[in-house]
């Protein structure tokens, strides 16, 4: 008996929002409007959505319109994170631009009486045997969009796609390089006053009283907003609220806060604390050898800041009980959810709709700044008022990226090979996005008169990818392993999603000892990891990325190479990366060469700028940052004492992609995060003879594991 | 309030203002121009920069008084969609931005740049980019981009 083949089922999000008219528009004279409930962060994702619609349509890319994600209309995707916004917004538009192109036809086919068979679509413009026409605007009338999307619908095979898979210019970048407004921090709203906010210097302290009075003597002064432990002022400029907010800070008393780790010991610290234990997976050897020896390693990735370019920034407007909300947040439906926490409000009372910001790689303040401004806008008079954090409030006060510990033992038997391997993460949890909790995870929500407990981060689930877990399994093929999560239950420093969770600090731990093994073992570290690894498309990123950079060049004096891979949750994107230094007193990255499998490429010049953007904030972890801190408070809150890489200080970037058309695509924006870290750690081995292993590779690391070796 | 007047995008302005409010504030804030950013209030991210006659400065951290007669170009100034300056068409050619947050300080110092040097090298380009951040990494594109316009206008 043969079982009968699964009913075809929708994408995930047009599952979630089936409604047709949700996702595509005919409007006006000849344009088309799309929806996507994702967001653009400067990842280019709007264009490469545009370009999939326009494909499946047969109209012209300028027609369409992407509209930006508003909980007034649009479909609710969720958040824009994880790699996620082609494979979930790209399928279900395709799936639902496929099926309005089919509904069109057949209206056409009944109005010019042809068959649908017969007809075809060139920019809009539906024609048929006998020169007959008509287009999708004439027939808009006839057609209604207000249906369910119907399973089962086919879209275009790869071979008839002439937009998807092609590099398009991005629809964005003209507008940012005339400076239109297209930003939040440059839109101006009709009566817009300007709030700031007043947030401790103290780790963890809360206002416990204040002195307004300078502060009410500033003139054009609007409102001060005192709300328990929340405090801030609306002006009727920037400049007049910047001065208020500082008379506010003189008059402000603080609670002595809480402590916060030893920065210098954060193994010690994530190692000593409650935590709730995870067995992320195991595997048994089918025969168990003897093991010759047992290697054990510590790993260390430090608290990272997102640290976005612009300071996050939101605007609020309250009408009578209800209130309009414009963010640059990655979710608007999920922070609406907070925001009706928060505010005790129906979510229907509030509309949260989107605008651009600065790259925010991850859960940064947008979110916490949108509920400032709605706190503020309260006292505002219905005026809109926008609220814009400072550069210090923005390093200090947002959510970082987790630190990590993360233990390797690895069983070797008489030849070196890896007969066990036990891989144990101790670090917080990597996500405190909001609209996940019965409470709000924003951080104006743990200071008002009757505060909400701050949320705890914690980790997505293993089939999203998980969390600090993120990459922890090996692709490789090893006979035996334990992979363990051990998730903080404390959270002294506040941490939520940065670019690739957990993935960055696994795969630099994972990629880091197999090339140690395989230099134990006398191997080239290419033909090790080929060795091991089953996959196909895995090798072939591997063989590019060897072939592109002639591995292995000439060792040189004062040089090194490294390599290192990794499929991005270990069902996204394929990535590996070479890196060439050069290592004196400090560590300079010359050049990386990477290859990358995304499957099909919608816009392969996009995927490229995401590839290069992705490997060289890497290559900025890597060589620079950690947050720092003292035991009371956050200290790195300026550029000077978090720096980034610079444009001098920035490698050669060469990307080549292996397009497969016929393969579901999946994001490239932190896929090379974690290959760029090891191949750089793996390098300075080959160059200096040392095994760092604690993040960021500076010279003061260096030296201290060049103490430790010798 | 102090009458000050200087030139911005080859306009004659006029703006009374305290002496010791930034440029940044009084661009965005009073004149409604608002290519300028604001990152970090403290001239060490470049996103507010602009010519002041000629050189790239930045806006955030520079009081008003300090601008009375002087020539200010923001990135408005230097070229609109139908007459681009070569350094905006070149980044979009080359597609040299991810967020493109940055891009107008990146513009000016670029412009600041081939005024005084047209013809830099790629290492002159990045000295001169230096000091303004980009934290998307589009750093590679963006060089690729002011070498490109400076070729276009030396043939030009």
């Amino acid at each position: 008996m043969t079982a009968p083949s699964p009913a075809p089922k929708l994408p995930v999000s047009l599952a979630a929002n089936p409604r047709l008219s949700s996702w595509v528009g005919f409007t006006g004279e000849g344009r088309v409007t799309i929806s996507p409930g994702k967001v653009e962060i400067g990842q280019g994702i709007v264009t490469a959505l545009a370009q999939i619609a326009a494909d499946e349509l047969d109209v012209d890319i300028g027609r369409i319109e992407m509209i930006r994600a508003s909980t007034a209309a649009s479909p609710n995707e969720g958040v824009t994170s994880g790699s996620l916004s082609i494979q979930q917004s790209g399928r279900a538009l395709r799936h639902a631009c496929a099926e309005v192109r089919q509904r069109f036809l057949s209206a056409a086919s009944e109005r010019l009486g042809v068959d649908a068979s017969l007809l075809a679509i060139e920019d809009g413009t539906i024609s048929g045997p006998g020169n007959v026409r008509t287009s999708y605007w004439e027939l808009a009338g006839d057609v209604s969009l207000d249906h369910d999307a119907a399973a089962g619908v086919v879209a275009k095979r790869a071979a008839e796609r002439s937009v998807a898979g092609h590099s398009v210019q991005r629809v964005d970048i003209p507008d940012k390089v005339f400076a239109r407004p297209r930003f939040i921090h440059d839109r101006a709203l009709p009566n817009l006053v300007h709030g700031r906010v007043l947030r401790p210097d103290v780790s963890g302290a809360r206002l416990t009283a204040l002195d307004e009075t300078a502060a009410r003597a500033v003139s054009g002064l609007v409102a001060i907003v005192r709300d328990g432990g929340f405090a801030g002022v609306v002006a009727d400029s920037e400049a007049a609220a910047e001065t208020a907010l500082k008379a506010l800070h003189k008059g402000a008393t603080w609670s002595v806060g809480e402590p916060l780790p030893d920065e210098d010991d954060l193994a010690g610290f994530l190692k000593s604390q409650p935590v709730e234990t995870t067995v992320i997976d195991t595997r048994t050897a089918a025969a168990t050898k003897k093991a010759a020896q047992t290697l054990r390693r510590q790993y260390i990735r430090p608290y990272i800041a997102h640290a976005s370019i612009a300071p996050s920034c939101a605007m609020a407007r309250w009408d009578g009980d209800r209130v309009h909300v414009w963010t640059h947040s990655q979710g608007v439906y999920l922070l609406r959810a907070d925001l009706a926490i928060v505010l005790k409000l129906p979510p229907e009372s509030i509309v949260v709709e989107h605008m651009e910001g600065a790259g925010c790689y991850g859960h940064n303040a947008a979110d916490d700044v949108a509920l400032d401004a709605v706190l503020l806008a309260k006292a505002a008079g219905g005026r809109p008022v926008r609220v814009q954090w400072s550069r210090h409030d923005e390093m200090s006060h947002a959510p970082f990226g987790a630190a990590m510990a993360i233990e390797i033992e690895t069983d070797l038997d008489a030849d070196s090979e890896i007969i066990g391997w036990r891989h144990a993460i101790w670090s917080n949890g990597h996500a405190a996005r909001p609209g996940r909790a019965p409470q709000p995870a924003l951080l104006a929500a743990s200071e008002i008169a009757n505060p909400f407990p701050r949320m705890i981060s914690s980790n997505p689930p293993a089939a999203n990818g998980g969390g600090g877990d993120r990459n922890s399994v090996p692709l490789y093929d090893l006979p035996a392993w334990t992979i363990t999560s051990h998730r903080l239950l404390t959270m002294p420093v506040r941490t939520s999603a940065l670019r690739t969770l957990g993935a960055q600090g696994n795969v630099f731990a994972i990629e880091s000892l197999l090339d140690e093994i395989a230099a134990l073992r006398g191997e080239d570290p290419i033909e090790f990891r080929l060795r091991h690894l089953r996959d196909e498309r895995a090798g072939d990123v591997i063989r590019a990325a060897a072939r592109r950079a002639q591995w292995k060049p000439q060792k040189q004096a004062g040089t090194g190479y490294g390599v290192a891979f990794a499929c991005y949750k270990n069902m996204g994107a394929y990535c590996a990366a070479i890196a060439e230094i050069e290592g004196a007193d400090d560590i300079r990255v010359k050049r990386l060469t990477l290859a990358v499998d995304v499957g099909e490429a919608i816009n392969p010049d996009g995927v490229i700028n995401q590839i290069e953007g992705g490997a060289i904030q890497a290559t900025s972890w890597v060589l620079k940052e950690r947050v720092r801190f003292d035991r009371t408070r956050i200290t790195s809150t300026s550029w000077t004492d978090y720096p980034i890489l610079t444009f001098s200080e920035v490698p050669a970037v060469d990307v080549e992609i292996i397009q497969r058309p016929e393969i579901e695509p999946v994001g490239a924006g932190e896929a090379a995060h974690g290959p760029v870290t090891a191949a750089i750690a793996n390098a300075v081995y080959d160059c200096l003879g040392v095994r760092v292993r604690d993040l960021p590779i500076t010279r003061d690391r260096i030296i201290a594991a060049m103490e430790l070796a010798s | 309030m102090p009458t000050i007047q200087f030139q911005l995008n080859g306009v004659a302005t006029a703006v009374d203002a305290d002496p010791d409010q930034t440029l940044l504030d009084v661009l965005r804030g009073r004149l409604g121009v608002t290519g300028a950013h604001f990152g970090c209030g403290a001239g060490e991210c470049g996103a507010c920069r602009v010519m002041v006659d000629g050189h790239a400065m930045t806006s955030c951290d520079m009081p008003m008084w300090s601008v009375a007669d002087k020539d200010v170009v923001t990135v408005e100034g230097l070229g609109t969609a139908k007459q681009p300056h070569p350094l905006q068409r070149a980044f979009i050619t080359e597609q040299a931005m991810q967020c493109g947050y940055c891009v107008p300080g990146i513009l000016i110092s670029a412009a600041a740049l081939l005024k005084r040097n047209p013809s830099p090298t790629e290492a002159e380009v990045r000295a001169a980019l230096d000091r303004n951040l980009c934290r998307c990494g589009s750093h590679n594109r963006m060089v690729r981009a002011v070498l490109r316009a400076a070729s276009e206008m030396a043939t030009s």
